[in-house]
């Protein structure tokens, strides 16, 4: 079996009395698309900062292109690339000086340049903005452009963390094609992010919840796990329709996606009619309704909720 | 009808880069107005002009019926604002950063006694009020931001990208809050990237480019998007994204969580095209569907139509 390309055993940050991430256990595939979700605080970033070796584990430790975080943290950044949340961008320089400085930073050769940075321009739509300085771009841009820092040389595995906090749909879906390429490519890519969408697309998911992986598959098997029939319901009054489902007997679980409200249900044939009774009493016009496969966000909800 | 903003021909230029570019709007008391569009827009510029942060290079309008050219400082008495970069105090506690807005916005007394209280609880913060701000999670702090904007109760609230990088759990809490202020009649104008806030939203006006390309409310805007979208399921998204950008009588291919939502000319035609296509690149096409076109396909599909994302 091939060596996996990040292996943690017992990963663990404590900060005094809290431990921030606890006892982590897994591994990643190379190649893969490895999805790191969970709420406010779980312990994502903490983790990510341990695996680019910026942070030390006060106990367990991480293999990541099999050195070890523990011992050899610098011996992992040759490994890697690695955005933070707060990437280092240079606000006095320019967006092509940043991009530049880190080329050379990770010695990219003169050659392989110009193909580069036409098809970080071609994502991030930074081209038309090559010469303004980073400290006057909007918060998406200074994002873009610290993916754009990070992606300028071809590491064997690649950390980001929320890497489309603040970044428009658009860009959202160009900077997808890109990370898939780059999977293409045979680079391992481990993302943390708060966009459940993005985490559909990923090989495997890992739900973190107060330091701890809660469950860890491949999103349809994740998706598979949840319990009950869930329909997709439009009505009149979302609002009203929401409160009201949320009272009725039979109803599990209810949440607002956008116009639509996700009803999970014990048994569809059981509970449903008498939910649409109890709906139809009180006035409120159902628009439209279909049974539903449930998304990665109806098993977050359904696993994180306080 | 009362207006909470009313925006005429609004235009904002730095050096030769016009940032806003006769803007014009109006927002009803009341109304939950969603602000979207590309990093770059000019959307947050705009949000500045209309509190008073900003002056207009041209153009004008009136924010709670105050003219936004010549009564910055009375305008800021009647909203609330909070940013994308959350305006708290990170070395201070949660009581001390309260105390700080409140000295702020003039509200002291009895009545601090009394909208701190309130803060504290619509936050759910009661247990954290000796704590430092710095330590709290990203969703909590958020919501103390939103609770140290209005503790002045102002008519018009102001958010830009409030719910950035917060999880899905706390992105409802907090949209919870805000309907709450709707519900008593506060005008909530907002910036969001995430399409299933727009959803939330009473109306939306789309920027592109430093101009309006579009306001209506959500069902209006997709009943604009005239091209049929098939969703197609596959084991193989990202392979078969890429292969249908290049396929005939395909607009546009994404992906749309493991799915893959296409924009195509003819939908009858592309059921019956895209599966042989998909196959001879040995990807399986498990079911292929006319789909209810989400907020986002509408968002990609007016600013394409516009050009694109670049600037400038």
């Amino acid at each position: 079996m091939t060596q996996p390309a990040i292996s943690l055993r017992g990963l663990t940050r404590r900060f005094g009395d809290l431990a921030a991430v606890d006892g982590l256990t897994f591994d990643v595939v190379p190649g893969e698309l490895f999805g790191l979700v969970g709420p406010d605080g779980a312990g994502k970033t903490t983790t990510l900062r341990m695996l680019a070796g910026v942070l030390r584990p006060t106990g367990g430790d991480a293999l990541v292109g099999g050195v070890s975080v523990a011992r050899d943290p610098e011996g992992v950044k040759h490994r890697i690339a690695y955005m933070s949340q707060r990437f280092g961008l240079y606000t006095d320089l320019t967006v092509r000086e940043n991009i530049d400085f880190y080329a050379d930073l990770y010695q990219v050769p003169d050659a392989e340049r110009p193909a580069r940075l036409e098809r970080l321009y071609r994502f991030s739509n930074l081209g038309s903005f090559e010469h303004r300085l980073a400290g006057q771009l909007s918060g998406g841009m200074k994002q873009k452009l610290g993916l754009c820092c990070a992606l300028v040389h071809h590491p064997e595995i690649l950390l980001l963390d929320e890497p489309t906090f603040g970044v428009d749909p658009i860009s959202r879906r160009d900077l997808w094609l890109i990370l898939h390429e780059m999977v293409a490519q045979g680079v391992t890519v481990f993302v943390s992010t708060s966009y459940l969408d993005e985490a559909e697309r990923c090989d495997h998911v890992a739900l973190l919840n107060r330091g701890k992986v809660i469950a860890l598959d491949r999103p349809a098997a994740l998706q598979d796990g949840l319990q009950g029939e869930m329909l997709a319901v439009r009505a009149s009054d979302g609002r009203r329709a929401l409160a009201l489902l949320r009272s009725l007997p039979g109803v599990r679980r209810a949440a607002l996606f956008g116009d639509t409200i996700h009803v999970t249900l014990g048994a569809r044939e059981r509970d449903w009619p008498g939910v649409r009774d109890a709906l139809e009493r009180a006035g409120v016009g159902l628009e439209a309704t279909h049974q539903i496969e449930p998304g990665l966000e109806d098993v977050f909800m359904e696993r994180v909720e306080p | 009808m009362t207006l909470a903003v009313e925006v005429r021909d609004l235009t904002r230029a730095f050096g030769d880069f016009l940032a806003v570019d006769h803007v014009t709007f109006d927002v009803p008391e009341g109304e939950i107005f969603g602000f979207l569009g590309p990093n770059g827009a000019g959307k947050t510029t705009t949000i500045k002009m209309l509190t008073g942060l900003l002056a207009p290079t041209s153009g004008g309008g009136r924010v709670a019926g105050f003219d936004l050219r010549t009564r910055a400082e009375a305008i800021k008495q009647r909203i609330g604002y909070m940013s994308q970069l959350f305006s708290l105090y990170a070395d201070l506690t949660v009581d001390e950063n309260i105390a700080f807005f409140a000295g702020l916005y003039g509200v002291t007394g009895s009545r601090l006694a009394e909208r701190r209280d309130w803060a504290l609880e619509m936050s759910g913060l009661g247990d954290y009020r000796g704590r430092l701000t710095g330590q709290l999670p990203l969703g909590v702090k958020q919501r103390l931001a939103l609770g140290c904007a209005v503790l002045h109760q102002p008519p018009i609230l102001f958010l830009d990208e409030p719910t950035s990088g917060v999880d899905p759990v706390s992105r409802r809490t907090f949209w919870d809050l805000i309907y709450q202020f709707a519900d008593r009649g506060t005008t909530i104008f907002v910036s969001t990237h995430y399409m299933e806030e727009a959803e939330y939203c009473h109306r939306l006006a789309l920027m592109n480019r430093a101009r309006l390309i579009a306001l209506d409310r959500p069902a209006a805007l997709r009943a604009r998007l005239t091209e049929p979208i098939l969703e197609i399921a596959t084991d193989h998204g990202p392979a078969a994204a890429q292969a249908l950008q290049h396929a005939p009588g395909v607009i546009e291919a994404a992906m749309f969580g493991r799915a893959v939502h296409v924009v195509v000319e003819h939908a009858a035609s592309a059921v019956q095209a895209l599966p042989p296509f998909l196959s001879a690149r040995g990807i399986t096409a498990h079911s292929i569907t006319p789909v209810h076109p989400s907020l986002e396909d509408v968002f990609v599909s007016l600013v394409r139509r516009e050009g694109g994302v670049v600037v400038g």
